[in-house]
């Protein structure tokens, strides 16, 4: 398909400005004035409307079918969310509006800040955060000015993340000036506590932990890990990527974790916008909230504000308040459950835990246990009898026209599967889902190739990663862009993380 | 209970295959002691009207930009966003997909992001952009992470002149990067290139802001200039809807260009979910932070797009990542590539002429002095009222007009100063209008 760049005609155009009459042409000084415009495209707007909605139509979304996609939390995302954040007393509200000409938006943003507290068992909330990897960032920024004020900064200089955590965490560790450590698994699913006991002490500033774990299981010893970090002093962070599996059944604050954030755009069902926006709102114990980013949203009677007056607060991580119009869907997206909020994460267990038994004799299982609200298999079995790899099994679903599962992750598993239906699926498509698992693992039997060779029916094939990298053509170049169809295939696709 | 789609008996017969007996078996491996054992202290379940009916009362508490005139920016503007905008936005399979992991499912995002990459370069003069940043802000920490990487340095040269939030944004983050900040004031509301060069020596990077958050035009090129002496990254902070009008930083020597999408394509939204973007010199490639498409063949030939150099990212690199991102706002700064089409390049130029012209209309009309009379500015200028501008933001309110942002939040001595901010969406009446209300 054309780029948009390639349909562009000189002198074509969609969108008019209104010009008003009489006004004087500005001047910019010489130096400063744009010499060369800008290669934009010149289009008309029928062209412009086609364009993208060919592109649509070659992209998949919950609205198109099922996506299973492990770590992800892909349910449906309500209508109606749209619709309330279309209002125009959110859309059109400009950031710097008075106080009072914003009491209903403070308002919405102070009650998702008690609603969260009461999720996740602790104190006070601040929904700043962009996403979660930047929530995981502020906690341990947070982390950082906790000690500070108590001379234990130079002394505190490891987080420990367990071999299971998404990438964000080490990544995160680093970029907040901290040493990683890195905790082993054992062979039920969980931290392995001799090794933990082995690298907890007064040097630890904190834990990093998902709990359900990225393997979809609950850590069983939860307690005596909380119990190892706060005995030295050190401080506990909740990753809530899998807070589906929890809500209204087990609170990170009970669990003994200090400081959490949640991704709306999982549990709290923002679309995920085909890579974003998100919403990563952290919550924490008491002690930490004079740490926590400015402004507040705070409440003095029937009046809401904003208080910058936090004088140990880290500052700001991003502008404003947060993402308002993903507070805006994810509040409407639990009033519709409201105190029955249980009934969502009990579902969305039960759900992983069908497909689970329904696919666990085709596929190996790293860990035989009930599963929370997704699970991980291995193809590691039609990889040794077929050479059929976890990449080929989701290649191939994609002409069962379902999205694959998360693949290549978590790391400790190979030829990880990782696999999330949640609670908005219907019994039918787990059933359907479940059947062309099956029938996938037969395949690899009796026709390999049929697998290999997939998809058949997508508009492209399976693309050359290789050649992306090594050539990084990242824009279009114009009359300069070169024609990679006419250079050799590498042929080759990286079997890394897909997903999460 | 709106979204379950299982009835009772789905529930009996899936716990069956499972083999227990009860939806509370499915959660035996949680210790007894960290179960809640009471229901959340929530509302009563809604349905889908009585949401809409809550929500409505909420935004009608709100006043917004349809509600009053306003002349309110200081980083996020009133522009003009399209329908079609609106309308791709809403599109289900652009709405509701994850990031592109799987490239055979998501062809059509994964070249809106590569066609999205390839405006964002146009516009800066850069030769790589990622899929976005969070927002304005946070893509001046992700150029200063890269500059130390690239440098070895550590000291962030910042101008006073740009935005206060950017600064913040860059100071939590600083400590954790091992960077210090070193402001460089602001002489009569631009920053003096000779001042900008001795802050710049043993710099990893050097951020200014074109327009800066007085709405002056700075001397870019000759901050730039003074940075690439130092050989410290030369960052500029600009505004999308500019560059119609004034020079790509790619084209006066800048390292890396970022800046808050918003004005292109997004609306106010009360602060967010807005796009960030940031472009840099193909040198610094594999430097970047987050996503990144390119473009490569399939099997049989057919040109087609993915995630590349994954390498440098989170979940392969893990603790030795150029970023942590992983989510960003694709959706938002696809709203921008859809913007930017609609515009081209003859609309881009007409709307940075039209708000640069009506800004001058104004400045004329109001009989107040402006913060900076020497100053060459384009959609935004600061006027002195002459009182507390709270006061006069406060009074104008009365009467149906928000004249701006007050200065004096920011910088001290500025109690009196007003930012006005003038778009393509306000005409010569309304200005009029802005003139009567700040009379008094």
């Amino acid at each position: 398909m054309k780029l948009v760049f390639e349909k562009s005609r000189p002198g074509r155009r969609a969108g008019r400005i209104p010009r008003p009459d009489g006004l004087s042409s500005p001047s910019v000084p010489e130096d400063l004035r744009r010499e060369r415009p800008a290669r934009l495209p010149e289009i008309p707007e029928i062209e412009l409307v086609r364009h993208f909605t060919k592109l649509t139509t070659r992209n998949f979304g919950i609205d198109t079918g099922f996506y299973p996609l492990g770590s992800c939390t892909m349910k449906y995302n309500p209508r109606v969310n749209e619709r309330v954040a279309a209002l125009p007393g959110f859309r059109d509200l400009h950031p710097h509006q008075d106080e009072d000409g914003a009491q209903g938006a403070l308002e919405l943003m102070h009650e998702l800040q008690e609603i969260l507290a009461e999720v996740t068992g602790l104190d006070a909330v601040s929904l700043q955060p962009a996403a979660g990897s930047q929530g995981e960032l502020t906690g341990l920024m947070l982390m950082r000015a906790y000690f500070a004020d108590r001379g234990e900064l130079e002394q505190r200089r490891t987080i420990v993340v367990a071999d299971t955590a998404h990438g964000t965490n080490p990544a995160s560790v680093t970029m907040a000036g901290y040493e990683l450590q890195k905790v082993a698994t054992d062979p039920r699913g969980n931290i392995d506590l001799d090794d933990l006991r082995s690298k907890v002490d007064e040097r630890t500033a904190g834990l990093m932990l998902t709990n359900p774990s990225t393997l979809g299981l609950f850590d069983e010893h939860i307690e005596q890990v909380s119990k190892i970090f706060h005995d030295v002093g050190a401080l506990l962070y909740y990753d809530g990527a899998n807070l589906n599996a929890v809500c209204g059944i087990s609170r990170p604050g009970d669990m003994g974790f200090d400081i959490v954030h949640i991704n709306l755009h999982k549990t709290f069902s923002q679309p995920h916008g085909g890579g974003g926006p998100g919403g990563g709102p952290i919550a924490v114990r008491e002690r930490l909230e004079p740490y926590l980013p400015v402004p507040a949203v705070v409440r003095d009677g029937n009046r809401f504000r904003l208080d910058y007056d936090r004088p140990k607060s880290i500052g700001k991580v991003r502008a404003f308040t947060g993402p308002f119009g993903v507070f805006v869907r994810s509040y409407a997206f639990i009033l519709a459950w409201g105190r029955e909020l249980r009934g969502m994460s009990e579902d969305a267990v039960l759900n992983a835990n069908y497909l689970l038994a329904k696919l666990k004799e085709a596929y190996d299982l790293p860990f035989d246990r009930l599963c929370m609200h997704e699970f991980v298999l291995s193809a590691r079995n039609l990889k040794k009898a077929h050479g059929i790899s976890a990449l080929d099994v989701a290649k191939r679903l994609m002409d069962f026209d379902f999205h694959p599962p998360t693949v290549y992750f978590p790391l400790i598993v190979p030829e990880a599967l990782m696999i999330e239906p949640t609670e908005t699926e219907t019994k039918e498509t787990l059933d359907a889902f479940a059947d062309a698992m099956l029938e996938i693992a037969r395949e690899a039997g009796e026709d390999p190739e049929v697998v290999k060779g997939a998809p058949h029916d997508r508009p492209v094939g399976r693309l050359d990663e290789v050649k992306a990298a090594k050539r990084a053509i990242v824009r279009y170049r114009f009359e300069d862009h070169p024609d990679l169809s006419a250079e050799p295939a590498t042929s080759a696709q990286v079997e890394a993380p897909k997903g999460a | 209970m709106t979204y379950t789609t299982l009835t009772d008996g789905d529930r009996e017969a899936m716990l069956e295959t499972i083999g227990v007996s009860s939806i509370e078996e499915l959660f035996r491996d949680i210790p007894a002691g960290v179960r809640l054992d009471r229901p959340l202290e929530l509302g009563d379940p809604l349905t889908e009207q009585e949401i809409l009916e809550r929500l409505e009362e909420l935004a009608a508490r709100n006043v917004h930009a349809g509600e009053e005139l306003s002349f309110v920016g200081a980083g996020v503007y009133d522009h003009y966003v399209p329908a079609v905008v609106d309308y791709i936005l809403q599109r289900g399979e652009f709405l509701t997909a994850y990031t592109p992991y799987q490239p055979e499912m998501s062809q059509g995002v994964l070249q809106a992001i590569f066609e999205y990459q390839t405006v964002i370069c146009e516009l800066t003069g850069m030769d790589v952009s990622n899929a976005s940043g969070y927002d304005g802000t946070t893509v001046a920490a992700d150029a200063c992470y890269i500059a130390k990487h690239a440098t070895g340095r550590s000291k962030i040269v910042l101008a006073e002149t740009v935005n206060p939030q950017v600064r913040q944004v860059v100071r939590t983050y600083a400590p954790g990067f091992g960077m210090e900040v070193v402001d460089v004031p602001h002489r009569e509301g631009v920053t003096d290139p000779e001042e900008f060069r001795a802050a710049t020596e043993g710099a990893a990077c050097a951020i200014f802001q074109q327009p800066n958050f007085f709405g002056c035009l700075e001397p870019a090129p000759e901050l730039a200039a003074a940075a690439n002496d130092a050989e410290a990254l030369a960052v500029a902070h600009v505004d999308p809807m500019s560059l119609g009008v004034l020079e790509a930083p790619g084209n006066y020597g800048c390292a890396i260009a970022i800046g808050e999408g918003q004005g292109a394509g997004n609306p106010l939204s009360f602060g967010g979910p807005h796009y960030g973007f940031i472009a840099a010199r193909e040198e610094f490639t594999r430097r970047m932070p987050g996503r990144i498409v390119g473009e490569t063949t399939d099997v049989e030939g057919r040109r087609g797009y993915v995630l590349t150099l994954q390498t440098r990212e989170q979940h392969i690199r893990r603790e030795k990542a150029t970023s942590n991102i992983t989510t960003n706002q694709t959706l938002l700064a696809l709203g921008g590539l859809i913007y930017l089409c609609w515009l081209g390049p003859e609309g881009l130029r007409e709307v940075g002429e039209t708000c640069m012209a009506l800004a001058e209309h104004a400045k004329e009309q109001l009989d107040l002095p402006l913060l900076f009379p020497e100053q060459t500015t384009f959609k935004e200028f600061g006027v002195r009222v002459g009182r507390q501008a709270q006061e006069a933001i406060r009074q104008a309110r009365t009467q149906g007009v928000n004249p701006g942002y007050p200065l004096g939040r920011d910088y001290p001595g500025m109690d009196d100063a007003i930012l006005v901010a003038v778009t393509e969406r306000r005409t010569p009446d309304d200005i009029e209008r802005l003139v009567e209300a700040l009379a008094g």
